[in-house]
């Protein structure tokens, strides 16, 4: 069976839920072959982690030659491992950064290539969701290896045994790829939250907010949920530019969105139409985000949430 | 030094944008504009010539796309562009990443043998697909440094510096000219064309290019080609109503939560 290669989202060496996702779905097209980006030390660590989901083996690709460029080195190394191991697909996490590295290894490798599946079946036939998610695109790459980002929650990851071997890949890098220095790093400081793209349940604020985000706050942590924010939110200061959902911001598609004083508009939309369950609070009936909604309250957020989050409370004891 | 921006002509996504029966999306029968999001890349590069007083530094605002794709190229003159380039072409109809990214990294070579091209400014993401990966490859194609998804943009002679929101962190990329940039929706408000802007803008050079023009074949690109196909889009159908209820004297909040034990959210 030929080999699939699947990116490892991880930060510093912590594997993220995608990644199991993402072997989940390899196992659907052949072999699953982890790449690991980072440091040879926390190799062995990954490498425990990801044969439980069927890894057969986890190509170790020290990073230290990578890390300090943007995107072109991680293209340069995954072409010459495709390029060793001939593999049936490459699969990466749909983050932008994994966009732009699936875009210049396309061209390298002479491949098409497929943004944001939420849904890749064997034979390699994805499902995208498009157009504010009012559509849906079946799609195929037709020439050379298939590449494919795939976004978060597009499978349940299920377990498998592999046999997880490690083999260390040494990748050069050229002069050209090293052009985009990155010059400084500010990891952002963990909420404590789920991670928003990941999270099951999301609690988002808007405008409605009026800058109080308290209660939504409050809400989602009854409910362990991550929250969001639209952009009045977000441009309002309210909240960093990392909590926005929609199409500037992070795409969800969780299994409950709650849009708290937050119209609808067509750019939010874009980031959570494909949630399971929609459930909305606010004060205008007329509000267009009532039309997608599952359940909603025409009440004040300011009255309604910290309500709601005493009664969660209670129920969970 | 002449920069080139990058803008493309989409479908509006408030009106019905749907897909013809090759399942390439209707560009046609749907109004277009100028991608909200090449505004900014427009407004960056308009920026970056006002910043630099004395410098003689013109804009180019290029296209790849229909007949009508020249609007974009239109607005963008309007907006305070030089010149512009429509390249337009029956052949590159339905062309994937790899097409597109081709002919336009072909336009891009072009225009920098005419005026130059020391810096090209893209959008963060076109908004009918919205798949942010084409300023990647055209730096790959063009073999200059990528610097994308800016959301503050610095210059210092021949030194560009921005800062990058991704996933878990935030950066500064620090490249030399020549350069692909593309900057995101935070980077500042795009203007709006004065009135002196419109009528000004009738009379900038535009110019129409084929692929004969940029030395490709038919053959190279469009929907024939395509790397990818697509063998199916289906409308997503409608939203069953949901319930709505209002809330009076703290009803809302208890109809909420038995709504999200019935769903076992609790
Ligand atoms: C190029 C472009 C990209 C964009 N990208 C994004 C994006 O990624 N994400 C995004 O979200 N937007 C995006 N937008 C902006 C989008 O068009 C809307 O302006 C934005 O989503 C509005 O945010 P909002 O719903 O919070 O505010 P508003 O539209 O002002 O809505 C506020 C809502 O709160 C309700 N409300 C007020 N007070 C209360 C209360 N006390 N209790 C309950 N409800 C209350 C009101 O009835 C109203 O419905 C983009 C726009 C453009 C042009
Ligand atoms: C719903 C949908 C899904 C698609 N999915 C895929 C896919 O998975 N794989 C695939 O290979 N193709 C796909 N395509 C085709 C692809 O979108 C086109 O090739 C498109 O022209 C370029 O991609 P983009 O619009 O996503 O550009 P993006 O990468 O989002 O564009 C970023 C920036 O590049 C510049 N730019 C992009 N296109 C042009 C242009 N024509 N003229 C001038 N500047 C431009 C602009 O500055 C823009 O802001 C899809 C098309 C649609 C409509």
């Amino acid at each position: 069976m030929s080999e699939v290669l699947v990116v490892i989202d991880h930060a510093e060496g912590e594997v993220k839920k995608p990644t199991y996702e993402l072997l989940t779905i390899a196992r659907r097209l052949g072999e699953p072959a982890a790449v690991f980006f980072g440091s040879p030390e926390q190799g062995d660590a990954v490498a425990e982690k990801v044969k439980k989901y069927g890894a057969a083996k986890v190509y170790v690709v020290d990073d230290a030659q990578i890390k300090g460029y943007l995107v072109a080195p991680k293209a340069e190394a995954l072409q010459q491992l495709a390029e060793k191991t001939g593999p049936a697909a490459i699969l990466l996490p749909s983050t932008f950064e994994n966009k732009e590295v699936a875009g210049r290894l396309a061209i390298k490798l002479g491949s098409g290539l497929i943004t944001d599946a939420v849904d890749v079946q064997e034979g390699g036939v994805t499902t995208q969701s498009v157009f504010a998610g009012n559509y849906t695109v079946q799609a195929k790459v037709t020439t050379g290896t298939p590449i494919i980002t795939v976004k978060p929650n597009s499978a349940a990851p299920e377990e498998a045994d592999g046999a997880g071997a490690v083999e260390s890949f040494a990748a050069t890098i050229s002069d050209v790829a090293k052009t985009a220095q990155v010059v400084a790093t500010q990891p952002r400081q963990s909420t404590g939250r789920p991670e928003l793209t990941e999270a099951a349940i999301v609690v988002s604020g808007g405008r409605g907010t009026g800058g109080d985000f308290a209660p939504v706050e409050g809400f989602a942590d009854s409910l362990g949920a991550a929250v969001g924010a639209s952009r009045a939110a977000v441009d309002s200061g309210w909240m960093p530019h990392a909590f926005q959902v929609g199409q500037t911001g992070k795409t969800v598609s969780p299994q409950l969105y709650v849009a708290n004083g937050i119209s609808g508009a067509i750019q939010h939309r874009a980031g959570m139409q494909t949630s399971k369950t929609i459930v909305a609070v606010n004060k205008d009936p007329e509000a267009p985000i009532f039309e997608l909604v599952d359940f909603g309250v025409v009440g004040d957020l300011h009255t309604v949430l910290p309500a709601a989050t005493e009664k969660v409370k209670e129920r969970k004891g | 030094m002449n920069i080139v921006v990058c803008v493309k002509y989409v479908p509006d996504a408030t009106a019905d944008r749907r897909f013809e029966d090759d399942f390439t999306v209707d560009r046609v029968g749907v109004d277009g504009l100028l991608s909200e999001l090449d505004e900014y890349a427009v407004e960056q590069a308009l920026q970056f010539r006002e910043k630099r007083e004395g410098e003689e530094i013109t804009v180019t605002a290029l296209t790849v796309g229909p007949e009508k794709a020249v609007d974009a190229v239109r607005k963008a003159l309007q907006m305070g562009a030089d010149s512009g380039v429509h390249v337009v072409d029956d052949a590159i109809a339905g062309s994937d990443y790899l097409g597109t990214s081709l002919v336009l990294a072909k336009a891009v070579e072009k225009i920098k043998a005419d005026t130059g091209a020391d810096l090209v400014v893209c959008g963060m993401a076109s908004t009918d697909a919205a798949g942010s990966v084409v300023p990647a490859m055209l730096a790959e194609r063009l073999g200059m440094p990528q610097v994308t998804l800016a959301s503050v943009v610095e210059s210092q002679g021949d030194q560009v510096r921005i800062k990058r929101d991704n996933e878990g962190s935030t950066e500064v990329i620090g490249a030399t000219l020549p350069i692909v940039l593309s900057v995101t929706d935070q980077s500042g408000e795009a203007r709006y064309p004065s009135f002196k802007g419109i009528m000004a803008a009738k009379k900038k050079p535009l110019e129409t290019w084929s692929l004969t023009d940029l030395g490709l074949d038919a053959d190279q690109v469009g929907l024939s080609v395509a790397y990818t196909q697509v063998e199916d889009t289906t409308a997503r159908p409608p939203r069953t109503a949901g319930e709505i209820v209002t809330d009076e004297d703290g009803s809302g909040a208890g109809a909420l939560v038995d709504f999200l034990a019935s769903k076992k959210f609790i």
